[in-house]
């Protein structure tokens, strides 16, 4: 079945946010990777993570998809406290999640992955057939030269193991979608075939975290940013109020905007990034 | 499986591996008309390959011995030997898949087998004293044997998974341990004799019971299977169908139910070509008061019951394998084991069970081969494992794990044990078998993965 669109809620002040990590903490044996983060995320809203190599984005965006739990902190969702203790808990809360590496397993067809963890059976067996039919429609409208349903993964070109395991995510009927380095391995036809998919999957009003280390991937189709530096959060902007030149102050040099000097912002400027 | 069944393109986009390359290039050109048949069938060409090897085996040992080898004697013969290999190398295939290995089969076995000996030798029928030659004894004897041999399995299982220490070391481990058991609790006797019943599953003949299906029961087994594919044929192409997925041309339907058909009846046909031996079928004669004419009587024997139970098992875990969830997280924790995980997986727990089936299947393994010697002794299934890994191996099973089939597996054992049956006919010494199989099994696995690499 396609996802069905959803209804995008009335823009009023009491919008509630579908995803909110309040203090999120997660220490590597000495090394604090998130040191108190809190970031939210609204129905058809895209929130740019953006920051340097090892800021924290990435093993945040872990502790929401169940991945990594946690060490301190709360998750809410749809304004309810939540505990999400492994993958399985944040898929049966509508969190998706695309993968940097995609997490594909190679051997298996494209069916096989999309349906990998939630298998649809038939008298108590898989129904492959079913399975393949229901993948052929979400694939199809993400990559219409789609073809080859019956070949291993592995043996696919980048763009259509990324539909593969986009296709993933967004046939279970998301409320929020995490995009890991989205576009990172792709050339600049795909590249723009996910940005409209983005478009779209918000008009639909679904939220999606897109993290990257480059801003210029994300400053377009964010509505808000929060930048990390050194595990921390900077802070959380909105993308219409700041220059390109500001959250590259943030990215770099782990201050905001407010704090930014007239010399360290013409240095930014110069280097020309 | 899904994947690894998929026809190969053409081997021309592949890269160079020097002379072989060119030589296999030439062949794979020679060979397109082939693949292009082959992929309306939607064959396994790995599978056809290990087909194709084995008759070319057949043939030679067959002209070699002057005919001796593919008699229906000798192929009876092979048939059983290879059972109880091919009942264990069902579960390897699952264990190599998900990346692990199983040392500690052939300890295993000799340790299930052992203690089934005692269970129906020494402990039901005198430390209980329920009498010898109880109607109930040989299965109750298998289901304890079944239970414990999963026990312990998955005991191995548990640590693999949870504690995470590597299952070559842990089986390793095992291969010491359940062996050391044999000697510590029975001070290295031999157990027998066994149980008349249970002596059946080992296909051998006790007075004139004969450890085989006999003629007609035979033909039914055959006719049920050969319905089984064509219904199987017929369900997946209406499934297909009914969601407008292309399907094979009908003639390719048509040729694939005739071949499947042709090669179980053909099974058949031999294991009932095969008759009981002559003072067997005297005796029989004499009890049911048959006339015996010249040349002796043919009574045939049938498929054998290790074969029976072979085919059962074998059929249950490729279900298993192919059609059920368990089955499908096997091999997706070959493909990725993280990609495994965060699709939500359980996979502590499916890599646990996988070593529990072993466990189970090295219980059945022991049965077969205990019944056949109708004894337990010390030594029984040693170097098993060496067997039972060669066999899922050749069969295409990767240690790169996520790919490997059960029909594979059997085919392979087939094979290992058709190369030594083939020599021992032909008086070869055993060092030299050992060196040939050796040999053979390096070469098959090289070949393959040249295969493989190209394919790509």
């Amino acid at each position: 079945m396609p996802t069905p669109p959803m209804q995008v809620p009335p823009v009023s002040t009491q919008r509630v946010p579908i995803v909110e990590l309040r203090n999120i903490h997660v220490s590597f044996g000495g090394v604090r990777a998130v040191d108190g983060v809190s970031i939210d995320l609204y129905p058809g809203e895209v929130v740019g993570l953006v920051g340097g190599n090892g800021a924290g984005k990435t093993t945040l965006m872990r502790t929401l998809s169940g991945a990594r739990p946690p060490d301190s902190g709360q998750i809410w969702v749809n304004g309810q406290p939540v505990v999400i203790g492994n993958p399985r808990d944040a898929k049966a809360l509508g969190i998706e999640t695309i993968y940097q590496t995609l997490a594909l397993a190679d051997n298996l067809d494209a069916p096989a992955n999309v349906f990998l963890g939630r298998e649809l059976t038939a008298t108590g067996t898989l129904d492959d057939a079913a399975m393949e039919s229901a993948t052929r429609k979400v694939v199809t409208r993400l990559n219409p030269n789609f073809k080859n349903f019956k070949m291993p993964v592995l043996r696919l070109s980048g763009g259509q193991r990324q539909a593969v395991a986009i296709a993933r995510a967004i046939h279970f009927n998301a409320r929020a979608l995490i995009m890991d380095e989205p576009t990172a391995a792709l050339g600049p036809a795909e590249t723009a075939q996910v940005h409209t998919l983005i478009a779209q999957l918000k008009r639909e009003g679904i939220g999606i975290f897109l993290v990257s280390h480059d801003i210029h991937d994300v400053s377009d189709l964010s509505d808000r940013i929060s930048v990390m530096y050194h595990g921390k959060l900077v802070g959380t902007v909105k993308k219409e109020e700041v220059t390109t030149d500001e959250i590259l102050g943030m990215i770099i040099l782990g201050k905001p905007p407010t704090k930014l000097t007239a010399q360290e912002l013409a240095e930014l400027r110069s280097s020309g990034a | 499986m899904s994947g690894p069944t998929v026809p190969t393109e053409a081997a021309t986009q592949g890269r160079t591996a020097g002379s072989i390359g060119s030589l296999l290039d030439e062949l794979g050109a020679a060979l397109a008309p082939v693949r292009r048949t082959l992929s309306y069938l939607e064959i396994d060409t790995r599978l056809l390959g290990m087909v194709v090897a084995l008759a070319i085996i057949w043939t030679g040992f067959d002209i070699i011995s002057n005919g001796i080898f593919l008699s229906p004697r000798n192929l009876w013969n092979l048939s059983v030997q290879s059972a109880s290999i091919a009942i264990m190398a069902s579960g390897m295939v699952l264990i190599i898949v998900s990346r692990g290995i199983d040392l500690s089969v052939g300890s295993m076995l000799g340790f299930l087998g052992y203690t089934m000996a005692m269970i129906q030798a020494v402990w039901l029928p005198q430390a209980l004293g329920l009498g010898f030659e109880q109607p109930y004894t040989w299965i109750v004897t298998i289901l304890l044997g079944i239970a414990l041999g999963t026990i312990i399995g998955g005991l191995q299982g548990f640590v693999v998974a949870y504690a995470g220490v590597p299952s070559f070391i842990v089986t390793l481990g095992g291969l010491l341990v359940w062996r050391g058991l044999i000697f510590r609790y029975a001070q290295g006797q031999t157990i027998a004799p066994l149980d008349q019943n249970f002596q059946m599953l080992g296909g051998g003949t006790v007075g004139t019971r004969v450890g085989a299906l006999g003629e007609w029961a035979s033909w039914i087994l055959g006719a049920v299977i050969c319905v089984g594919i064509v219904v199987t044929l017929i369900t997946s192409r209406r499934r297909r169908r009914r969601y407008g997925f292309p399907v094979r041309p009908l003639w390719a339907e048509a040729l694939l139910g005739l071949v499947g058909s042709g090669a179980v009846l053909g099974v058949v046909w031999v294991a009932n070509s095969y008759p009981l031996p002559v003072n067997v079928a005297n005796q029989y004669a004499q009890e049911h008061g048959i006339a015996v004419p010249p040349g002796g009587l043919f009574i045939p024997t049938g498929l054998a019951f290790p074969v029976v139970v072979m085919l059962l098992v074998t059929l249950v875990i490729t279900f298993i394998a192919s059609r059920r969830r368990f089955g499908r997280y096997v091999y997706a924790i070959g493909g990725n084991p993280d990609a495994a995980a965060l699709a939500g997986i359980n996979v502590r727990r499916t890599v646990m069970l996988t070593f529990a089936l072993m466990g189970a299947l090295a219980a059945i393994s022991a049965a077969v081969q205990t019944a056949r010697l109708n004894a337990a002794v010390t030594n029984l299934g040693v170097q098993n494992e060496l067997d039972v890994i060669s066999a899922a191996v050749i069969g295409g099973t990767s240690f790169a794990g996520g790919i490997g089939t059960i029909p594979g597996a059997i085919l392979g054992a087939v094979v290992m044990q058709s190369l030594r049956s083939g020599m021992v006919l032909l008086l070869v010494d055993s060092p030299t078998q050992d060196i040939v199989v050796g040999v053979v099994l390096v070469a098959a696995v090289g070949l393959d993965t040249v295969f493989r690499r190209r394919s790509r």
